[in-house]
């Protein structure tokens, strides 16, 4: 098994935080890593993508230029990493976020409505969290389980109290993602 | 929060260097932010060395004020590094030269992004000839190691300060943005406690530290002779060092290049990692094909690629730059066989499919084209 994932959208929507915890997740499972952020001047706004690998086996090349899924939360994420998702990959996009949603048909199409579920619950810092659930719905790479240890690793101890939170977010993530029919 | 030694965690390259500098003992850390380096310096600040280990920690205000530093810091026998990217490293490299110059130890880590100049942020490997040429002036060498993972981030800083006491010669870690900016999965070593005071004199009698000063003579460092024929000894005696450097410390590692392959791919750092997954795909369509990944730039691995030069059908130096180590390659194979460069620069790095693509159009010219030997293709 390799997931290559590419997680992209504005700076300060927690993208490369989902994208630590992802992988976290995955060393919790037992399995090879990677995470390879876009680095550029960073600001809030501006754009943010993170590669993701996870593998039963060594990971040779961080670089990829082809992804089993990508997770887009705003349009020009969409435009640039729909062509280069792999036939029969999926893509997992923001409802509220996107206004020309994916057209292909040769991969599989989700929509999570993450940032209203957000605002719904009136905690926007849950965003990205829901939509990793979301994600965790669709490819099943690591349990909750193992993605509540993985927050346990990631998150300095001071925020511990917030893991209970973020695990019903993910469990939140995983009921309201939709699969989408062109 | 800190991590036993054998925990399993996730970090970027950049906060392994720092983490592995506060566990291998060294006395001190001068340096000044620049992406794509600057988590060193934060990942120090954070941690506070100084309450625990002792170790100093301090950002020059400049880069050629941070290798003074660590030139001052070498003079004394202590173990100090100082990280910086490709312009900061061009500010270093007098400083380099004088280090150099009075053999003295000291670790620079050089996390490369795209030049010249100011360049871009984005990753970058045309340092190259900066590491292991040199912009300091004078018959001197640095040993230059280049590591490909996070894992190696952390080993490399052992190394560099076991090889830069053993030889007394100023130890660079060439690395690029990407392996400072990728988390992997990494061990860190046990803590090692910083050397005392009796130690340091014991291991760097030469040091001017002042210690036990009352039972012998004092030492002096300069780099500053006014008599040619002493100069030209000193530049003798230094030579006969490194040639006893190049033939005892070259360090590589082969991939899947057991089996008498056809082709060689020679690569460093982040390129060495795309190339393995080039290297995968391209034996999937049953093309033998390996690769020789240097360790250490300089001392070069001239002999094992000189070797495999008398078998194989061309090699492929892949190197996010226009061509800089393939110089060193070509050297190494004194025309037994055709060389070619491939990679993207100025912050472009090249996809697995690009090289797999370059190795391809390399490999049908080698095949088909009835070049005489050694003919260099660009």
């Amino acid at each position: 098994m390799t997931e290559e994932i590419i997680i992209s959208g504005f700076g300060g929507q927690g993208v490369l935080s989902m994208g630590k915890i992802l992988a976290y997740a995955g060393i919790m499972e037992g399995k090879e890593v990677s995470w390879m952020p876009a680095y550029g001047p960073e600001q809030r706004g501006g754009t943010a993508n993170v590669t993701v690998i996870v593998s039963d086996q060594f990971i040779s090349s961080p670089i990829v230029s082809a992804y089993d899924t990508a997770i887009v939360l705003n349009q020009p994420s969409l435009e640039k990493f729909e062509p280069l998702v792999k036939p029969g990959g999926c893509i997992i996009y923001d409802g509220h976020s996107i206004i020309a949603p994916p057209r292909r048909d040769d991969i599989a199409v989700y929509r999570i409505d993450a940032l209203e579920e957000a605002a719904r619950s009136g905690n926007s810092k849950i965003f990205n969290i829901l939509v990793l659930g979301g994600y965790l719905k669709v490819r099943p790479i690591a349990t909750v389980e193992d993605v509540v240890k993985g927050l346990h690793k990631a998150l300095p101890e001071r925020h511990h109290k917030l893991i209970p939170m973020n695990e019903e977010a993910i469990r939140r993530g995983m009921e309201i993602i939709k699969k989408m029919s062109l | 929060m800190d991590a036993q030694h054998n925990d399993v965690l996730l970090l970027k390259g950049n906060e392994v260097i720092a983490k592995a500098a506060e566990r291998y003992g060294y006395d001190g850390f001068f340096g000044y932010p620049i992406t794509p380096q600057s988590e060193v310096l934060e990942t120090l600040a954070a941690d506070k060395p100084w309450e625990t280990t002792g170790m100093v920690v301090l950002q020059a205000e400049s880069e050629v004020a941070s290798i003074n530093m660590l030139y001052g810091a070498g003079c004394t026998g202590k173990l100090a590094f100082t990280s910086s990217s490709s312009p900061g490293i061009a500010l270093m490299q007098e400083g380099l030269s004088y280090m150099a110059g009075n053999e003295l130890p000291g670790v620079i880590v050089s996390v490369g992004r795209g030049g010249p100049g100011l360049g871009t942020i984005q990753p970058g490997q045309s340092d190259y000839f900066q590491a292991v040429y040199g912009g300091g002036n004078g018959d001197y060498h640095l040993i230059v190691l280049a590591p490909n993972s996070v894992q190696e981030m952390c080993d490399c800083m052992g190394k560099a300060k076991d090889l830069t006491f053993k030889w007394r010669v100023p130890v660079i870690i060439l690395t690029d943005g990407v392996i400072g900016q990728m988390m992997e999965k990494v061990q860190l070593p046990p803590y090692t406690p910083r050397r005392t005071d009796e130690e340091i004199s014991r291991q760097c009698p030469w040091a001017t530290n002042g210690i036990g000063l009352k039972n012998r003579k004092y030492n002096a460092l300069s780099t500053l002779e006014f008599d040619p024929l002493v100069m030209e000894e000193r530049n003798r005696r230094m030579a006969e060092k490194y040639s006893r450097i190049e033939a005892e410390e070259v360090d590589y590692e082969l991939y899947r290049a057991d089996d008498d392959p056809e082709f060689l791919i020679v690569a460093y750092g982040i390129s060495s990692r795309v190339s393995m997954k080039t290297i995968d795909l391209l034996r999937e369509e049953g093309i033998r094909v390996g690769m020789l990944r240097p360790k250490t730039l300089w001392p070069f691995p001239n002999k094992p690629i000189s070797k495999f030069a008398e078998t194989v059908k061309g090699i492929l130096c892949v190197e996010q730059s226009e061509g800089q180590m393939v110089n060193d390659v070509r050297l190494a194979v004194e025309g037994q066989t055709h060389v070619f460069h491939y990679g993207r620069s100025g912050g472009m790095i090249s996809s697995p499919y690009e090289v797999m693509d370059a190795f391809k159009k390399m490999a049908r010219e080698c095949v088909t084209k009835n070049w005489p030997k050694g003919y260099w293709m660009k």
